[in-house]
């Protein structure tokens, strides 16, 4: 048991290593170093962190600085879907706040939290994806990107994904996890009908 | 060629690019456009075919609102609004046939006519594109197409004719003034780091554009980032430097993806890397990107990230241009300054300036964004009436609603009201009145919106992106923040507010980067051009927009309710309940004033208070 642990922390140091290496182990790298980490975990953990302090030679507090100073680093694990509401200036004026709401609301998340418990959805705020033209937006996952977003059309694409990850989903969890969501899959399956989107 | 800016790519651009390119090859019409000169549609390539078909993706057209866009060459036909379901018309009449298909092109509304080409569409006509000038018109992904259209002869001749005194003369006598914000002589900032002594030199491209709301700079680098590089190279040419670096925002993966592409292109060609152009000017371009801080794009924070430190500011002197990168001179430019300078380089000093104003020469690039009907990106000659820009190219407010604001230059901006929309759109005229051109975002508002909350939400924004290093923005911030946040929740006395106005001219005389110097800059301007507003919610416990939460309420005027259920389906909290075709109500606990059930009901049955 103990040496299997040893083995996946030995794998999971290759990874972080070979990041590392192709940046040259250099200082001026940590940026780009951190940025690929975290597309590799989702998020910076900790041993990771210090990992990379002893790889360059340099204190845990200068990569820990570095790590809390940019937003798009993250310490806590983050969600396989990463849904971005903007709320730049342009989003602003065109009310995206209604579309957090409806997020934290389909979601489950109170204020404060935003990182649903089975590590499935993360909603962020963000400052201007530059697709201001298209005011308000939303991007999931940064390759998704949805414009002139109304909570309507944002209430269908997110029960989209959630009926996407239950149908991943294990059963055990199925039952756990009725919350309302598959009533709210029904509705979305009515108020939809005739694109034929659904597939439950 | 259709459009693939991140506005219409979200709109679904890219699913008609393969439905035009799925029934094109299946009719046997299309060609490769690798083999042609002529950037689109007809091509002259050498093969039997006459004609044929080139479909290519471009960068941003800049007429976000009416993606996706696709432009047929050579007649220059603009369709707006593309679906897929339409691709197929598109390549029976017009491909094929030859004719329009009327319903696709864009309808001016003030005329009520079909307009067939770009040029006769009002968001167009008065623009004069000269950083824009190949954006939309060329593949961005084709080092080709931009020496088709005249890339890379600027360094060319640079290169070939001139020396880098030459270079700063010439930047010098063009008048031009940095795109970034401050709007320094570019000239003047090179000769400092020329003279610099030193054994190292760098140059930097600021693509960090941190303005929420703005996304020029993103557009270029995403539709012709040749231009770019090219307007790099001069710089680095003209201040002896051979490493140069692009620092662009981690919100921009297109742009990232599209640059690299460019840099490795131009490398493959010769335009980058040793001896270049047979010269012995040798350089090379490594991009960088953020990783999401405002404040990085400030230039001694952006050198600190880029050294892969936290990206605080530091005072100045020194200043970059003496002791920048890694502790050598180095000169950093914004985007749009730097895409500016092939054209000056190849058509002269006073072409350049034959645009714009005498102190404010040239062009400049605005994003029109908020509630305005035409959306998209913009550029004017300097100097350009900023009520045109709104009510002619922007075409009025989308709602229908009256105009109230303007807010330009961001989080460092100001916002201006109706009487102050006669203002010319250069560095001078904005700054008289407050605000600034900055990065060229403008942002409309309507009735709708409340001024006080605008205040605060940039307060917000300079709040969390203050870095924290120097007192006076670290807590000023949070103090005015503070205040506002009591005022929009009703709870403002008059001391506040004259407190409020004392601080916000402490902090920006205080602090120590533009930052904090200009966080005040929201703040002030609405006092001075809305104070009423403020008055309205520190003495009358009111928001006259009715957007500020605490100071409103929603109820249901049970005789208006049909039990339509509209907004209990609409509400995006469930705080409405009832049973159909009997009055509604509202759970005053759960409802959180967002107003969707009042744009929601036909029957005018919500009370707001
Ligand atoms: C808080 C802050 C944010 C800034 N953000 C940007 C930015 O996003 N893009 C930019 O080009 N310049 C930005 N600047 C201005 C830069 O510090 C610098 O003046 C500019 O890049 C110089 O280029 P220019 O002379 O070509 O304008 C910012 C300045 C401050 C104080
Ligand atoms: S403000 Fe939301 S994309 Fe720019």
């Amino acid at each position: 048991m103990g040496k299997e642990i040893e083995q996946v922390f030995q794998r999971k140091f290759d990874k972080v290593n070979s990041i590392v290496d192709k940046h040259e182990r250099k200082v001026s790298n940590l940026i780009a170093i951190l940025q690929e980490i975290q597309t590799e975990y989702r998020y910076l953990p900790e041993e990771v962190l210090t990992y990379v302090a002893t790889a360059l030679g340099i204190p845990p507090a200068t990569v820990y600085g570095v790590a809390t100073f940019y937003t798009q680093f993250s310490m806590k694990p983050k969600g396989k879907y990463i849904i971005k509401v903007c709320d730049g200036t342009a989003c602003h004026v065109r009310h995206s706040e209604k579309l957090r709401y409806l997020v934290r609301e389909k979601l489950g998340l109170d204020d404060g939290k935003d990182t649903t418990d089975d590590l499935r959805f993360t909603l962020e705020t963000v400052s201007c994806i530059g697709a201001c033209g298209l005011a308000p937006v939303v991007t999931v996952n940064d390759d998704e990107v949805y414009g002139q977003m109304t909570p309507e059309a944002l209430a269908i694409v997110l029960d989209q994904l959630i009926s996407e990850e239950h149908l991943d989903g294990s059963i055990e969890e199925k039952g756990e996890k009725t919350d309302g969501f598959p009533a709210e899959n029904e509705q979305a399956h009515e108020s939809d009908d005739g694109k034929g989107r659904q597939r439950c | 060629m259709v459009c693939a800016g991140t506005g219409c790519l979200a709109n679904g651009s890219l699913k008609v690019y393969e439905k035009l390119r799925e029934l094109v090859s299946e009719k046997g019409l299309l060609i490769d456009l690798d083999m042609t000169q002529d950037a689109c549609g007809e091509a002259h390539s050498g093969e039997s075919t006459a004609y044929g078909i080139g479909i290519a993706k471009s960068g941003c057209h800049g007429f976000c609102q009416m993606g996706p866009l696709v432009r047929i060459e050579p007649q220059g036909i603009l369709y707006v609004s593309v679906k897929p379901e339409d691709v197929e018309e598109i390549v029976e009449e017009t491909l094929i046939k030859g004719r329009i298909v009327t319903h696709l092109l864009y309808h001016d509304s003030s005329q009520g006519t079909a307009v067939k080409t770009e040029d006769s569409i009002p968001f167009y006509k008065r623009q004069y594109r000269v950083v824009l000038a190949n954006c939309g018109r060329i593949n961005p992904e084709d080092i080709r197409e931009a020496i088709a259209m005249g890339g890379y002869y600027a360094i060319a001749k640079v290169l070939d004719e001139m020396t880098p005194d030459q270079v700063i003369e010439l930047v010098n006598a063009s008048g031009l003034r940095g795109r970034g914000g401050a709007g320094f002589p570019t000239g003047r900032k090179w000769g400092f780091a020329q003279g610099a002594k030193s054994c190292r030199k760098y140059v930097i491209c600021n693509g960090d554009e941190g303005d929420p709301g703005a996304f020029m700079d993103r557009s270029v680098m995403e539709g012709d980032p040749h231009k770019i590089i090219e307007g790099l190279m001069i710089a680095a040419y003209a201040v002896g430097a051979d490493e140069g670096f692009i620092y662009v925002r981690a919100e921009y993966p297109v742009a990232v993806t599209r640059l690299k592409k460019a840099i490795k292109e131009a490398r493959e060609y010769g335009l980058l890397g040793r001896n270049i152009l047979g010269s012995d000017f040798s350089f090379d371009i490594t991009v960088k990107e953020g990783a999401g801080a405002f404040v990085c794009g400030e230039e001694t924070a952006l050198i600190s990230s880029i050294e892969g430190r936290r990206g605080m500011p530091n005072p100045r002197p020194p200043y970059p241009a003496a002791k920048g990168l890694f502790g050598k001179p180095t000169i950093i430019n914004n985007v749009e300054t730097l895409a500016n300078l092939p054209s000056i380089v190849l058509k002269g000093d006073s072409w350049f300036k034959s645009h714009g104003t005498e102190t404010s020469p040239g062009t400049k690039t605005f994003a029109l964004a908020g509630q305005v009907v035409n959306t998209g990106l913009v550029e004017v000659p300097m100097g350009f009436p900023l009520r045109d820009l709104v009510f002619e190219v922007g075409g009025g407010t989308r709602t229908g609603r009256r105009f109230k604001a303007v807010q330009i230059g961001g989080p460092s901006g100001g916002c201006l009201a109706e009487d102050q929309l006669g203002v010319a759109l250069d560095y001078e005229s904005l700054r008289k009145v407050g605000a600034m051109v900055g990065s060229g975002g403008i942002v409309v508002m309507d009735e709708d919106t409340c001024m006080v909350e605008v205040a605060r939400f940039f307060m917000q924004f300079a709040q969390n992106e203050s870095c924290g290093k120097c007192v006076p923005c670290r807590e000023g911030t949070k103090q005015m923040l503070a205040l506002l946040t009591k005022i929009t929740n009703g709870e403002g006395t008059k001391e506040d507010l004259e407190l409020l106005e004392e601080l916000a001219l402490a902090v920006k005389d205080g602090a120590l980067c533009g930052l904090g110097k200009t966080a005040p800059n929201p703040v002030l301007t609405t006092l001075k051009y809305f104070r009423s507003e403020y008055e309205a919610h520190v003495f009358e416990k009111r928001c006259p927009a009715g957007v500020c939460q605490a100071l409103k309420s929603y109820s249901i005027d049970p005789d208006k309710c049909r039990g339509c259920t509209v907004c209990q389906q609409a509400c995006p909290v469930g705080a409405i309940s009832g049973e159909r075709k009997r009055p509604h109500s509202i759970d005053a606990a759960k409802c959180i004033k967002c107003n969707t059930c009042v744009e929601k009901c036909r029957f005018g049955a919500i009370i707001k208070e």
